[in-house]
């Protein structure tokens, strides 16, 4: 059975890339999109992944179940910017089996 | 003027442990940070939050990390200046630097050592079109001078704890202080919380949510913000000050035009030396810099300062050769007259 995944993220400046993503690394998907190089440096995960920035707010465009949101995500995503009803914080969300083929959209720097 | 041996550009936690390295060396420091209190990152965004990293603490809180590295260096005396950006950096004919920040203050100093972090913290700024034209024109996001805000009407936005504080605050200073959040929760601390609805319901603050402000009125200064409350129609409030409180964002600022050589948002440094940049004299250090292999943990900072300690001294001092001792050998003598050294051994013949 493959550990990888396959994901679909879109930069900031509307490019969509197939991500191949391991599952067996405890990697989340702030540290996928930084890994890839698909924000600039400084502007992604700028807390370190601790949903205390919103730098990494994305829009989940598949129809995935994700974990849901903790106390903590939603106090961010209650003071961030840009924030729609599909937003997470890729850093809340963990490279698993479960998310192959997500589809996702980095949210606008603020 | 302030004059320093080494100044050093951010109060983080590889700021703070440059200070001890240089004093050492008895080099005298100097800091400045964009924010109100030194800790950078450990003390602004995460001071509760453990770290497992820092070598000989299994644990440690950030802001816990930041206050005994603000005991280890007391004894060297840094000078602070604090809630100023660094602003402009102008190199003088003897070598010698001169950092001017936003406020004004001017320092001058030998050695510069940035130690920006990720750069200075920015207000984040709501995405109100004319919100710009209205900065210092009774829109701010800071409160430095309560005072200002006297028998005045103020809208404060946001649902942090920031928010929440300055709304209590402000609720016995201000003729009128409004609170509009986004969501009907607010992420402070529960007493804080507390305290709102009750001021709230004494009729003391004026609570609007979930809503936003979109809009800011008034031709040279503010007179009232449009608000979007939720199934609702735009409304008007009249106000004189409008304080946007959504927290902190960091930014490289105006040090990246300072002339140093950048790639992805970091300063480029010698590494195999000294962490020197394109301008001599000017070092970088911690997470702000970039080299192959570069890795940004709090104890990369440390060794990163340490080796640029050496380096400041040897272009201070030319012509005198320093013999590195381990403080275990040579002890602690601080600025303050305090010494510290490990006890002698008694030798005594017994009879």
């Amino acid at each position: 059975m493959s550990l990888d995944v396959n994901l679909k993220i879109t930069d900031r400046n509307g490019v969509t890339h197939d991500i191949v993503a391991p599952t067996d690394m405890a990697m989340n998907l702030m540290e996928v999109v930084r890994s890839y190089e698909l924000a600039e440096e400084g502007t992604i995960g700028i807390c370190g992944g601790m949903a205390m920035c919103a730098s990494c707010q994305c829009y989940v465009k598949s129809n995935h179940e994700l974990p849901e949101m903790s106390d903590d995500e939603d106090a961010m995503l209650a003071e961030a910017f840009y924030v729609e009803d599909n937003s997470r914080l890729g850093c809340q969300i963990q490279i698993t089996p479960e998310i192959n083929g997500l589809e996702v959209e980095l949210a606008p720097e603020s | 003027m302030i004059t320093t041996d080494i100044l050093i550009i951010g109060a983080g936690p590889t700021g703070l442990f440059t200070v001890f390295e240089a004093g050492l060396l008895k080099l005298k420091c100097h800091l400045i940070d964009a924010l109100p209190q030194p800790g950078g990152q450990c003390s602004e965004i995460y001071p509760k939050k453990p770290i497992y990293d820092i070598p000989a603490y299994p644990e440690i809180l950030a802001g816990d990390l930041t206050k005994n590295l603000m005991e280890q260096i007391k004894q060297f005396e840094p000078g602070f200046t604090l809630g100023e950006r660094a602003e402009t950096i102008d190199k003088q004919e003897d070598g010698t630097f001169i950092v001017t920040t936003n406020k004004g203050t001017e320092h001058h100093a030998k050695i510069v050592a940035i130690a920006g972090g990720l750069g200075s913290f920015e207000p984040r700024k709501p995405l109100i079109e004319n919100i710009i034209n209205f900065e210092d024109k009774g829109v701010e996001y800071i409160i430095k001078e309560p005072e200002l805000y006297r028998d005045k009407k103020v809208v404060i936005s946001g649902g942090g704890d920031s928010a929440l504080d300055w709304a209590i605050f402000l609720s016995d200073i201000a003729s009128e202080v409004t609170l509009i959040h986004r969501r009907n929760e607010f992420r402070g601390a529960l007493d804080s919380v507390e305290k709102v609805q009750e001021l709230k319901n004494l009729g003391k603050i004026n609570l609007i949510t979930p809503a936003e402000v979109k809009g800011i009125l008034g031709t040279d200064k503010v007179t009232g913000v449009v608000v979007e409350k939720k199934g609702e129609d735009g409304f008007i409030i009249d106000t004189d000050h409008f304080i946007p409180l959504f927290g902190l964002s960091p930014k490289l600022g105006p040090i990246g035009n300072w002339g140093l050589e950048i790639e992805k948002n970091a300063i480029k440094v010698n590494n195999a030396l000294d962490y020197q940049t394109n301008i001599p004299g000017v070092y970088a250090i911690g997470d702000v810099n970039t080299y192959p292999g570069k890795l940004k943990l709090i104890l990369c900072g440390f060794h990163e300062a340490t080796l640029m300690c050496q380096s400041a001294f040897q272009r201070i001092f030319p012509d005198k050769k320093y013999v590195m001792k381990y403080t275990t050998v040579g002890g602690v003598d601080g600025f303050d007259g305090t010494r510290k050294e490990a006890p002698k051994a008694v030798v005594k013949a017994i009879q």
